[in-house]
């Protein structure tokens, strides 16, 4: 593989992350549980679609194959997507959408930090303006879990349950391959390791505030980083990719 | 009114060349935090303002519109109360 492959490999793992998440969260748009929480998730979903728009148009400069971001991001085939596996699961209740949201956004604002002092420009650049969004999104889905968490019996064990559920999809975020070394190397990407103990202490602190714990069981699922997606992400596509394949070249 | 519903909070906006902020409207929140990132998201998705104050409604206390003719009327017929006897020299700029 070489450089120029590793980059797109890369910069589609960052993009479909973004991209699938804020395809979930979308889903949002109209149903949320009160006013203000439906506009707040349905800015997150478009912050993020936002983010791998710009994500998606540096892929397709570096696959020179005359591709736009749009057919990147609406005409692969499941196999082809590189999201991990925490941001196709379901959106489940308003719990399980802000824990899967929380665990993503600790890592998110880590990885944004380190990203905005790749070599790579274009990863820089990305990086830094999504950075401020990201911030805001923590801020948010932090402040839920501990209003959920330090709540009601009811609020408290459902996002107990939602935590349970989720915690096994956390460890893909930090998920690296000779695609990463590679690129660590020439200093474009970022080395997932040297924050990972700060996700955790993080989550601690937060949970203890929440009187949340993290889950015993310490088995862990991936799949998502090699486009082996769990039985959801079907799903999800058909309805992402329906407009873009029911008419195709489409302008509006 | 259910008991259920979470506190009304009053929210009040500065724009960014603005010296005041402007009441833009209402919304409920649990808490305060709650509610400035509630007004956030709400009330300035269009680059409406740079700082955001929220104050629970039922903290604000309000002149009562039955009064408002005592209250606001007996200033209208006082024209002394405003300076406007003196002749402003030319060089005054901001007058």
């Amino acid at each position: 593989m070489n450089k120029q492959e590793a980059i797109l490999e890369y910069t589609l793992r960052i993009a479909d992350d973004s991209l699938i998440l804020g395809h979930r969260v979308s889903e949002w748009c109209g149903h949320g549980p009160i006013l203000e929480e439906d506009i707040a998730l349905t800015n997150i979903a478009l912050d993020l679609i936002g983010q791998a728009t710009n994500f998606f148009d540096y892929a397709a400069k570096v696959q020179d194959q005359g591709k736009t971001c749009d057919d990147l991001a609406f005409l692969r085939l499941e196999r082809e997507y590189k999201n991990v596996l925490l941001v196709e699961q379901k959106n489940g209740h308003f719990g399980d959408t802000l824990a899967r949201q929380f665990f993503f956004d600790v890592f998110r604002k880590s990885y944004f930090e380190a990203l905005s002092k790749s070599a790579d420009k274009d990863l820089a650049g990305i990086a830094e303006k999504s950075l401020k969004e990201t911030k805001y999104h923590l801020k948010h889905s932090s402040e839920w879990m501990i209003r959920l968490g330090d709540g009601t019996q009811e609020s408290h064990d459902k996002i107990q349950e939602s935590v349970n559920h989720l915690w096994k999809f956390t460890d893909e975020l930090f998920f690296m391959d000779q695609v990463d070394e590679l690129l660590i190397k020439e200093n474009i990407a970022v080395d997932l390791e040297s924050f990972k103990s700060a996700w955790t202490s993080y989550i601690k602190e937060i949970f203890q505030e929440a009187t949340l714990t993290i889950p015993t069981n310490g088995w862990q699922q991936a799949g998502g980083r090699k486009g082996l997606h769990s039985e959801h992400m079907g799903y999800a596509l058909a309805e992402l990719q329906y407009m873009q394949r029911a008419y195709p070249n489409m302008q509006w | 009114m259910s008991s259920n519903e979470w506190p009304l909070w009053e929210v009040f906006i500065r724009s960014k060349q603005g010296l005041s902020h402007k009441h833009v409207g209402s919304l409920r929140a649990a808490d305060a935090e709650n509610a400035i990132n509630n007004a956030r998201d709400v009330y300035t998705r269009r680059s409406e303002g740079i700082s955001i104050w929220v104050v629970e409604s039922k903290l604000v206390a309000a002149s009562d519109p039955k009064e408002a003719d005592s209250l606001f009327d007996p200033a209208d017929t006082k024209i002394y109360r405003h300076p406007t006897f003196y002749d402003v020299p030319d060089g005054i700029m901001h007058m």
